[in-house]
């Protein structure tokens, strides 16, 4: 019984708020090819919530990783995923492929709006 | 072959201090090797049948199948720490004096050995699976160099298990008179990490509310993508820029884990066993 009690916050957490509604988030779309993605930069407004969509035209599996916007997926081969981020204060961001880290490189620029 | 060997040896380090916790958190409890390398042939086996669906993970719960599946098994660990943090509440001091007393392993502590195998399992199979995936990568593809990539991995392996013995070595150099209350912290350190991530993962997928992002910002200090800031995130949950519902599981676990453990430990209990 008092091991659920250690696990009660996680589920009042769960339970307390109903989950969040899906707003319209803005969705960012990229492809993966040769070890690249494309396009390789993006502009984003800053202060929101938004999706990264990828798709692997690649015959490997990759992982899309962001250590400054907290994302980490696995895709694999021929297949999409999508990953949220943000709100992002103003300024450069950099995600990658943790599995060729060297080649497949990509920023993202938040920009405050007008 | 650097860069597996560091993919690899990152990825065996989060699961080794984990490890190396709990072997130094059940000393002295007969049998507990058996069970903890149990846990990590578990784990194996279940990081390579998850990579081997990964593709099918991916697409459940609306895309958001990996994380949900690394929140469920975070908050399995997140139950199974929490039981043996109040299982040793009530026995560790007996466990302690019994082995002073014989100077060997005692059995009456099998009980808990269950619940830090499926600890040891969750995390070798978390990290596991990124590395099956990113070594099968390399195996299939007719890479030029591929022998020393696999031997880069291999090499990754040795040197982050390396790193987890040290860590036990170094844990249980403490007397132990104090070696549990020491262990003790640590497990609920590890327990409180591991459901604030549980936490992040969910919140990222905006499937709980986040309560606010970036509640601080101490990148310069310590960032998530470096090596320490790695190992600060394995052992404590630590993160650079923290979301509010992750502060708010992490103060609420360990304070309700302590306030149990603390009460379990103090309250007089009139029969000693089991």
């Amino acid at each position: 019984m008092k091991r659920l009690f250690a696990a009660l916050p996680l589920l009042t957490g769960m339970c307390l708020f109903p989950p969040v509604q899906a707003q319209a988030q803005t969705v960012f779309h990229l492809t993966l090819k040769d070890h690249h993605f494309e396009p390789d930069h993006l502009s984003v407004p800053a202060g929101e919530r938004f999706i990264i969509e990828l798709e692997n035209q690649d015959s490997t599996t990759d992982e899309l990783e962001s250590y400054d916007m907290k994302f980490e997926k696995i895709i694999v081969p021929g297949s999409k995923i999508r990953v949220h981020a943000g709100p992002l204060h103003p300024g450069h961001y950099t995600f990658f492929d943790d599995y060729h880290p060297d080649q497949a490189k990509g920023t993202v620029t938040a920009e405050a709006k007008p | 072959m650097l860069g597996s060997l560091i993919i690899v040896f990152r990825e065996v380090i989060e699961a080794g201090l984990v490890v190396g916790i709990v072997l130094a958190a059940t000393r002295g409890i007969a049998g507990r090797g058996w069970w903890v390398a149990g846990g990590v042939a578990a784990g194996v086996a279940g990081a390579a049948i998850t990579a081997a669906f990964a593709g099918a993970l991916s697409t459940a719960f609306s895309g958001n199948g990996q994380d949900i599946f690394s929140a469920s098994i975070l908050c399995l660990a997140v139950i199974m720490l929490s039981w043996h943090v109040i299982w040793m509440a009530r026995h560790g001091r007996e466990l302690a004096l019994e082995m002073q007393k014989m100077g060997a392993a005692v059995s009456s502590g099998s009980r808990s050995l269950g619940a830090m195998a499926t600890v040891v399992a969750v995390a070798v199979l978390r990290e596991g699976m990124e590395v099956v995936l990113f070594l099968y990568g390399i195996a299939v593809s007719a890479h030029v160099g591929a022998f020393s990539l696999l031997s880069g991995g291999l090499l990754g392996v040795l040197g982050g298990a390396a790193l987890s013995y040290a860590l036990y070595r170094g844990l249980i150099i403490i007397p132990l008179r104090h070696l549990f209350a020491v262990t003790n912290i640590l497990v609920s350190l590890l327990a409180a990490g591991m459901a604030s991530q549980a936490a992040a993962l969910l919140a990222s997928d905006d499937l709980i509310p986040a309560l606010g992002y970036d509640i601080w910002d101490t990148s310069w200090l310590l960032s998530d993508g470096s090596l320490a800031g790695r190992t600060a995130k394995a052992l404590a949950g630590y993160t650079d820029r923290p979301t509010g519902v992750q502060i708010l599981v992490w103060g609420l676990t360990l304070v309700c884990l302590l306030a149990t453990e603390r009460f379990v430990r103090t309250r007089p209990h009139p029969s000693p066993s089991p």
